[in-house]
């Protein structure tokens, strides 16, 4: 290794125009001499000379196909078994395969070459791959790559390659002989800027330093620690806010209902399944007949969603739940038993088994935040809980239905009294609260298996969002749900994910103790339900 | 305390179907037309523990007006109880034949008996232990819930977080519970085999008899001067609280004793299905549990007994004959029995004999005042 440096930091201070032809020639010589040691100074030297030929000869050297023949002379074997020659590219018609024998590679050969090949990445035309090279060089810390980094940053304009290519070159030398600790130290500053996991782990691995970049080192990793935490921190609120989201979605539909009637309705889960397969169902009808539309299939599958879960509220209301109406406990149970039948008529029509919904390549990959990993798909997923969250309490202040819903929450009878419809409020409120259930399906069907038993599985926790945060109050279910989704993922990495839900829900029978009525309880008459 | 014609029938009809069978499956060789094969003393002594926990629920939905949808939580428990039992009974039998530790442990490579497994070898313990952990959970859990005026749906809500909880702690292999498998392969209670014939009836009878001592205990509990005051929580808390009285201590008392009651009904399950594991404590067993009271009739623990015999009898017969259709007539079953049957199976009998109304259910004038 130190061989291969002193060979390198050699070439690189004779590098003028002329000179690097010679040192090509050199390392062709190398290359072909028949010594693994040679041959491994060799790559090197073909690395640093800028030669055009370095990359294909380099890679072929790595696939096994470049041949030297018994006079030192250099040949790469192409797939159809001609040889071209190696220092030109040019064919070579007369050289046959017995007068070549193979360069053999040993270990040390091989890393010498992939270190070679990472380099030369370092000047691709394309940035991503330059951005690439310069984080495998961070990798491999090899103090090889040095001159090769030192010229790549010379040339370098685009500014994340740069300074990824700054930190590749802080890891190799802090780890190579013959730095000074005042470019040591600098180096470990770099790192402690970059702040990350790899950045940690390499600072820890770090021995036979000098006393003073050994306690810089150590000081660094403690910072980095703590960024890590906040960092961690930071993407736990993010989890718990997709999360919370998430049962904001679920719950909202729940609460509007439990507010305006009194009635828990517990085939609201079936509802949020019921809008997962009309997602499902969009996205088939679109492949089948539109595929031009497919990528906009979430969009077409929102209104949709809401009209058929809020159709099948209204025919719900309609037929069963306006039969109950003073007997709570009782809707409980009907609607118990109304979920059973949705849910295996589901199954009926579609099978048991999980269906796969798509999700679109908008809507996929993640972007970097500093230390937050956010996933677009959970990031549209919190702005459609905003987005509804908003066109509901639109609805409910501004339009007259709202007036009207607001108003037979607060007093039923004395609403009947100035003449609102109370059954037609009933069954439109039911028809908007499964609606909104219908929505958060499609949005469900993003981050989770769409399954008959899909709605099952969101329906307790959207209880308990609801029990939270108070009924008849968006706000309270807001709270709610945001809270109980931070709180889940907070105690997710102390307690593990099973553990930490049990402990919400015994924190969440606590609270009710105190507050029986949720967060922000009704007043007056309507509290004595 | 008089019984009246109902119960008598009620009593004599457990009793005598359960010594029926167990004699005909006794008695009588195998093969002959009049045996009863063991799979059905197994079937309805299920049946019957299932009534036991009918019986409890209908006791605090019935007479109390607590819709409890976690009472299945309270079964599982003294189910739990009753496995540790049977899990010390194997001994040295076990696939891994250690003595000190059940088999589960051993595969997940445990060394000791974890503290709160100390004691279950001996029968009187578990016995203990049987009636204590229901009771003692549904003694705090009561106690928090009804001293704060947690009511209506809001308490059958968070009993639904409480079942919920349980099922998911028992899922963690941690708790040294047995995990997601539970406990199983047990061989024998009080020395006798749990696979023996001789013993599944003797553990039918012996279900029998506890059904008849909870109901006719439900009984006392609810024509007493204490039953009285209970029906008036159910109807009117408030009323009741204006009177003079502690309508939560008489909740508590009553939620405690059905949870037991339930706990006692597990723990008889248990020997005779040969299998205990979390997913008794599923939210929808629970629910269950509450249609089974609402077919036979809310209020008239005869009409509990009967429900869950006909809707488990149901059940059985509906997933053996068309496994698909089965979901669908719980669901209809479900919504049925709340539209147009809401005084369940005993109100058609009601109806034609004009039994005193004493504990005849009713819609609770509260909630009609309320949303009305």
């Amino acid at each position: 290794m130190i061989r291969l440096l002193t060979a390198l930091l050699f070439v690189l201070s004779l590098s003028s125009g002329s000179a690097r032809a010679q040192d090509a020639d050199d390392a062709f010589q190398a290359l072909a001499s028949g010594s693994f040691d040679q041959v491994r100074t060799g790559v090197a030297q073909l690395v640093a000379s800028g030669s055009p030929r370095a990359a294909p000869v380099i890679t072929a050297l790595q696939a096994g196909k470049l041949y030297a023949s018994s006079d030192h002379a250099l040949f790469i074997k192409q797939d159809d078994d001609s040889f071209v020659d190696a220092a030109t590219g040019a064919p070579a018609p007369d050289v046959m395969a017995s007068g070549v024998k193979p360069v053999r590679l040993n270990n040390a050969v091989r890393g010498a070459i992939d270190a070679a090949l990472g380099a030369l990445q370092l000047f691709a035309p394309d940035p991503a791959i330059r951005l690439q090279a310069a984080d495998a060089v961070f990798t491999a810390h090899d103090p090889a790559a040095l001159p090769a980094l030192k010229k790549a940053l010379a040339t370098e304009t685009d500014t994340t390659v740069k300074l990824h290519m700054q930190q590749a070159q802080a890891a190799a030398l802090l780890v190579s002989d013959d730095a000074s600790e005042a470019d040591r130290l600098a180096a470990v500053g770099v790192l402690r800027a970059r702040g990350d996991l790899d950045a940690r782990g390499f600072l820890s691995s770090l021995s036979d330093q000098p006393p003073a970049v050994a306690t810089a080192a150590a000081t660094a990793i403690t910072s980095i620690d703590r960024m890590l935490q906040l960092w961690g921190l930071a993407q736990s609120v993010y989890y718990g806010l997709s999360l919370g989201s998430v049962l904001l979605l679920a719950a909202a539909g729940l609460a509007i209902t439990f507010g305006v009637m009194g009635v828990i309705n517990m085939a609201h889960g079936e509802m949020v399944m019921i809008g997962a397969y009309v997602t499902f169902t969009v996205q088939q009808a679109l492949h089948a007949y539109l595929p031009a539309f497919y990528p906009a299939s979430l969009l077409i599958a929102v209104p949709l969603a809401f009209l058929v879960a809020g159709l099948v509220g209204v025919v719900v209301e309609r037929s069963l739940i306006r039969w109950l109406y003073g007997r709570p406990l009782e809707t409980l149970l009907a609607t118990w038993g109304l979920s059973l039948v949705l849910q295996q008529a589901v199954r009926s029509i579609f099978g048991a088994n999980n269906r796969d919904v798509d999700t679109p390549a908008w809507m996929s990959g993640a972007t970097q935040l500093g230390g937050l990993t956010l996933t677009w798909n959970r990031m549209y997923i919190i702005l459609f809980a905003i987005l509804v969250l908003a066109a509901l309490m639109a609805a409910l202040r501004y339009t007259s239905l709202g007036l009207r819903m607001r108003a037979v929450t607060q007093n039923r009878r004395m609403a009947a009294a100035m003449g609102i419809r109370t059954p037609w409020i009933d069954a439109l409120t039911f028809g908007l609260g499964s609606g909104v259930a219908g929505m958060a399906g499609v949005a469900l069907s993003q981050i989770d298996n769409v399954s008959p038993n899909l709605g099952q599985s969101y329906i307790i926790d959207s209880f308990m969002v609801v029990v939270f945060g108070g009924v008849g109050n968006l706000w309270g279910t807001t709270l709610g749900a945001l809270t109980l989704g931070i709180v889940n993922k907070f105690l997710e990495p102390v307690a593990g994910a099973v553990l930490g839900k049990i402990v919400v829900l015994v924190l969440l029978i606590l609270f009710i103790q105190r507050r029986p009525r949720g967060m922000f309880p009704l007043k007056g008459r309507a509290a004595e339900a | 305390m008089k019984l009246d014609r109902t119960a008598w029938l009620t009593l004599i009809l457990v009793m005598g179907a359960a010594l029926a069978l167990a004699i005909l499956n006794q008695a009588t060789p195998p093969g002959s037309a009049a045996h009863v094969p063991t799979y059905v003393i197994a079937l309805a002594g299920k049946y019957l523990c299932f009534a036991m926990l009918a019986l409890a629920v209908d006791l605090v939905w019935g007479f109390a007006g607590i819709l409890s949808l976690g009472h299945a939580a309270f079964f599982a428990l003294g189910g739990y109880a009753m496995g540790m039992y049977l899990m010390r009974q194997i001994g040295t039998r076990g696939v891994y034949g250690n003595a000190n530790l059940p088999d589960f442990m051993v595969f997940l490579g445990w060394h000791d008996l974890p503290w709160y497994w100390y004691g279950f070898s001996w029968f009187p313990f578990a016995v203990l232990m049987v009636v204590l952990v229901p009771g003692l959970l549904a003694l705090v859990f009561g106690w928090l819930a009804f001293r704060s005026r947690v009511t209506g749906v809001y308490l059958s809500i968070i009993t639904q977080a409480l079942t919920y909880a349980l099922l998911l702690a028992f899922f963690r292999n941690d708790m040294g519970f047995g995990g997601n498998n539970g406990m199983t392969d047990f061989k024998d209670i009080l020395g006798f085999s749990v696979q023996a014939d001789s013993t599944r009836s003797g553990l039918l009878v012996i279900s029998a008899l506890f059904l008849c001592a909870q109901f006719l205990m439900a009984r006392y509990v609810v024509t007493s001067r204490f039953g009285k005051v209970l029906i008036a929580v159910r109807d009117t808390e408030n009323r009741t609280r204006f009177l003079g009285y502690r309508p939560e201590s008489y909740k508590l008392v009553v939620w405690v004793l059905s949870a037991v009651m339930a706990g006692i009904g597990g723990a008889l399950y248990v020997p005779q299905v040969g299998i205990i594991n979390p997913s008794e404590f599923a939210p929808g067993n629970s629910i269950e549990a509450v249609i089974w009271v609402a077919v036979g009739g809310r209020g008239t623990l005869a009409g509990a007994i009967i429900g869950a015999l006909v809707v488990n009898f149901g059940k059985t017969w509906f997933t053996g004959a068309f496994p698909e259709v089965w979901l669908y007539a719980l669901g209809f079953l479900f919504i049925f029995v709340t539209l147009f049957l809401p005084k369940g199976i005993m109100g058609l009998f009601a109806r034609r004999q004009r039994r005193p109304a004493e504990i005849e259910p009713e819609v609770t004038p509260a909630a009609r005042e309320v949303t009305g």
